[in-house]
């Protein structure tokens, strides 16, 4: 498989953005819950991105991406409707296993809105009554808000700062749910590692089901490298082969957290040649700024208590 | 003819082989091992006794015919050699390297009784390397048969086996999940042991034999096995996807940040070129005092990557002795030269944290050999009280590999108990049309016999497609008549008259 055309593209803000990437054979095989491994260029990292949405008609895979590091950051600026990527395999990993629950909670935090899409959707169509929270910083990093309201049957939309819907945390979104349904049988969560594991904290005193998918540094997404090992209960799963979905309840999330600072200075290095080099070829735009400040700052106080909608990578 | 050659007329000593100073070398990713030029190749190949027995066939998993190739050195014919290899070994460039010569051919040559046996796996990439310098390759005339065959994995065994298929007139596609297609010959085996160039070269001559390389495919997530067969037209399947699932020890402090799989950081530094970070994006951590675990030849390499990235020390952790050391005689060696320090007897019991989450050090135990296990080698047993702690910034598992599960998740193939493919004599599986060979049906072993069993799957691939095979001659009782078919049982074999 090789030529990975980018059919379609929207910025959602300054630091999300979306990729429709055309790929008629995955477009057919992929499930909610699964991802791809992307390359953008020959001397690229390989990296993981949640399979947000597929069309089966048009043969087309969506990416929601968030410029966190060099790579995300080069795509955002180069990946163009027309352009290529090097390479993209998958779908990865084992689909969400879409149960028979009756009423299911979605909660999606930051960029973990768009993978938790599928999920809704999924459920949707297997007969559930589907209530969503949505978690964003503020206003202006809301997206895909109707698209959840054509296919949910109720839906919470929190900021941090009120400037849309609630004002407050993903978990005060998760409690007015909480509170206002004692029936919920299934609650699935995706964000940023320090918003899962508020998730499954919440909800632990209520013994609801909680699954996350998490987001370990992968390598090649085949189960060869152990790379994305993650402390799932007394046991070592590889998130690529064995997930990315687990029962968050018995996921090691501060493991999960250390683990994906591992090559900080790295990344920060291969970050700061990229953008004196874009600085040098082309003048700084939209996008080449100091976006990194969001990224970073999530990674350095992680051990913290949750911002919700922080946006660090995640999905 | 020349006066009968014997154990007394014969060159004493092993012809040496160039190799770059272990010094120099230790701070390059050039191939160490610079291999014969043809005076060194004649001087050796007049080691060769031409025995009778040939007992060098039968120590060569695909019985590759040892001495026949040597006399053609001999004679300076080396087209000829090449032509004699390639008729049972399509990679002698890469198995010429990486063999465990010493265990295989090397270790029953008749020489080796009572001097140091014939260097068959230099010889053999003498003409290797010789064909890839001089463009040769062997195509045959192929008749196309209206065939489709898929290959699963792009390693030695694919590639063997995708090799036969298209040979015998079958239209062949091979899915590699990984961007480029190798298998362990590209991301594992590192550039200073087996360069990429080979692998190249390698996969060039391939091609020619019209095989189509389909990289970015993850079979199994993508499309099934089964959905080869049943919808994508292919007329029969071989899954040679390899076993890296890495062994992680089960030790306190497994997952602390500078601890990693040889496999990864082998992927990282071969695959992903991390080696040239930050002109590739792929980051690598680079350990000051670096301990691997294991002494096998993913450790050897592993070692060896991490002496080349700048190491100041690399120790080598193992709980058995040297003898027992599965890797490769020569890797060893180099190994040593270049500076690893080696603990034998050594078994670790933790990784040590630095208090945020990364490695200190480690913490082992000395161990001792006691009474033979099963396998008949004496099980080492940890010495009471001998525990200490040594400083190390970079830990390193290079303990082993399991099956892969994606196949077992996303097919009907049965599994035997320890999650590799199940197959019976002919290499089939228990699914129709679908066989599997190499590494995800007997857990880790040799590129060569990982090419062995491709090939072994292709001649039932073809006896299953009901292919002619010109391959398989069956000689025997007729006498001065040779028969070619599938089997003789099947009698659909044509008799021909051999001059
Ligand atoms: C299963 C999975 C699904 C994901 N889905 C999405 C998604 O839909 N959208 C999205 O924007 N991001 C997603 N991510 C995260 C995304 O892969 C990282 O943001 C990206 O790799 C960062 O690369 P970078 O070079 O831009 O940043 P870097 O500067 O390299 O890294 C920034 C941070 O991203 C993380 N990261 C770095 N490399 C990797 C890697 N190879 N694998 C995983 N995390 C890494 C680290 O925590 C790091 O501190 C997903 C991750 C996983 C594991
Ligand atoms: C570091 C290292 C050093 C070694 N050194 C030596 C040596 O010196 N001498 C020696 O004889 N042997 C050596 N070996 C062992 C030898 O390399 C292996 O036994 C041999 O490569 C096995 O071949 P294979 O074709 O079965 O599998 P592999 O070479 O593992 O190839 C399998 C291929 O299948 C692909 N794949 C996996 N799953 C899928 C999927 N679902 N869809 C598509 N593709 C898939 C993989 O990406 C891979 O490319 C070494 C191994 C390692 C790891
Ligand atoms: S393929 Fe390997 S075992 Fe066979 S002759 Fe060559 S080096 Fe020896
Ligand atoms: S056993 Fe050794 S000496 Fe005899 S034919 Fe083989 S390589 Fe030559
Ligand atoms: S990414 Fe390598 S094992 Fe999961």
């Amino acid at each position: 498989m090789s030529n990975f055309e980018i059919v379609a593209r929207e910025d959602f803000s300054d630091v999300t953005y979306l990729l429709e990437v055309r790929h008629p054979m995955m477009a057919r095989a992929a499930k909610p819950g699964q991802f791809v491994i992307v390359m953008q260029n020959e001397q690229g990292e390989r990296i993981p991105l949640t399979i947000a949405d597929f069309d089966r008609n048009k043969g087309t895979i969506t990416l929601v991406i968030q410029a966190v590091g060099k790579t995300t950051r080069q795509m955002q600026q180069e990946c163009q409707v027309g352009t290529s990527l090097y390479g993209m395999v998958g779908p990865m990993g084992i689909p969400s296993p879409i149960s028979h629950a009756k009423k299911v909670l979605c909660v999606g935090g930051g960029l973990g809105v768009a993978p938790i899409f599928p999920q809704a959707r999924g459920f949707k169509e297997s007969g559930a009554y589907v209530i969503a929270v949505l978690g964003f910083r503020n206003k202006d990093l809301v997206f895909w808000e109707n698209k959840f309201r054509e296919c949910c049957d109720e839906l919470i939309l929190c900021t941090n700062d009120g400037s849309a819907g609630m004002k407050g945390m993903i978990t005060d979104g998760i409690k007015v749910a909480l509170a206002g349904h004692a029936n919920i049988e299934e609650v699935v969560a995706i964000g940023p590692p320090v918003m899962m594991k508020a998730c499954a904290d919440a909800t632990r005193p209520y013994k609801i089901k909680t699954m996350v998918s998490v987001n370990p540094i992968m390598v090649d997404g085949t189960g060869m490298c152990g790379g994305c090992r993650v402390k799932v209960g007394d046991e070592v799963k590889f998130a690529c082969v064995d997930g990315p979905d687990f029962d968050g309840h018995l996921v090691d999330f501060d493991d999960l957290m250390l683990r994906l600072q591992r090559h900080k200075n790295d990344e920060k290095l291969a970050h700061e040649r990229w953008s004196e080099n874009c600085r040098m070829t082309n003048p700084p735009g939209p996008g080449a700024g100091d976006v990194l400040a969001g990224g970073t700052a999530a990674q350095s106080d992680v051990l913290e208590l949750p911002d919700p909608s922080e946006d660090a990578p995640g999905g | 003819m020349a006066k009968k050659k014997t154990i007394r007329t014969i060159p004493q000593e092993r012809t040496p082989m160039r190799e770059q100073d272990a010094l120099v070398r230790a701070g390059n990713f050039e191939e160490v091992a610079r291999g014969y030029n043809l005076e060194d190749a004649l001087r050796e190949s007049e080691r060769c006794l031409l025995c009778p027995d040939q007992p060098c066939i039968a120590g060569c998993p695909v019985g590759i015919d040892i001495p026949g190739f040597i006399r053609k050195i001999g004679e300076k014919n080396l087209r000829g050699a090449y032509d004699i290899l390639t008729d049972t070994n399509l990679l002698p460039s890469v198995c010429g390297r990486v063999c465990p010569q010493e265990t295989q051919c090397e270790g029953v040559c008749t020489v080796g009784e009572s001097l140091e046996a014939v260097a068959i796996g230099r010889l053999e990439r003498f003409v290797g390397d010789t064909a890839i310098k001089e463009g040769w390759s062997n195509i045959p005339y192929i008749e196309a048969n209206g065939f489709h065959v898929g290959i699963v994995g792009s390693g030695p065994a694919g590639m063997a086996c995708a090799a036969d298929m298209a040979k015998a007139g079958c239209d062949v596609t091979v899915y590699e999940a990984f961007h480029q297609p190798g298998g362990v010959l590209r991301y594992g085996i590192p550039d200073f042991r087996l360069p990429n160039a080979v692998i190249d070269a390698e996969i060039e001559n391939l091609k020619k034999l019209g095989i189509k390389f389909e990289c970015n495919t993850l079979v199994g997530r993508l499309f099934t096995i089964e959905q080869m067969i049943d919808e994508m037209g292919f007329h029969a399947v071989f899954v040679g996807v390899g076993a890296g699932y890495p062994t992680m020890l089960n030790i306190p402090g497994d997952s602390l940040n500078g601890v990693l799989s040889a496999n990864e950081l082998l992927t990282r530094c071969n695959l992903m070129h991390a080696r040239d970070f930050p002109n590739f994006d792929t980051p690598l951590p680079i350990g000051r005092r670096v301990a691997v675990v294991g002494a096998g030849n993913t450790a050897m390499d592993a070692m060896r990557v991490s002496i080349r990235l700048g190491a100041e020390k690399v120790y080598c952790i193992y709980r058995r002795s040297r003898t027992e050391a599965p890797a490769r005689v020569e890797e060893v060696h180099h190994a040593e030269q270049e500076g690893v320090d080696f603990h034998w007897l050594t078994n670790p019991v933790s990784v040590l944290n630095d208090g945020t989450g990364s490695v200190r050090g480690m913490r082992c135990v000395r161990m001792e050999l006691g009474a033979p296990d099963e396998s008949g080698r004496r099980r080492p047993v940890p010495v009471a009280d001998s525990e200490f702690d040594f400083e190390a910034d970079l830990i390193v598992y290079a303990i082993g590999t399991n099956a892969n599960p994606i196949m077992g998740q996303t097919s009907e193939m049965k599994l035997n108990k320890w999650g590799y493919i199940g197959v019976d004599e002919t290499l089939a599986t228990s699914v129709a049309g679908v066989f599997a060979g190499g590494d995800i049906v007997t857990g880790a072993a040799t590129v060569i016999e990982a090419m062995g069993a491709g090939r072994k799957a292709a001649r039932s691939m073809k006896a299953y497609l009901g292919i002619r095979d010109p391959a398989l001659p069956y000689c025997g009782a007729t006498g001065g008549e040779a028969l070619f078919g599938i089997d003789e049982r099947e009698r659909n074999f044509a008799r021909v008259r051999v001059a």
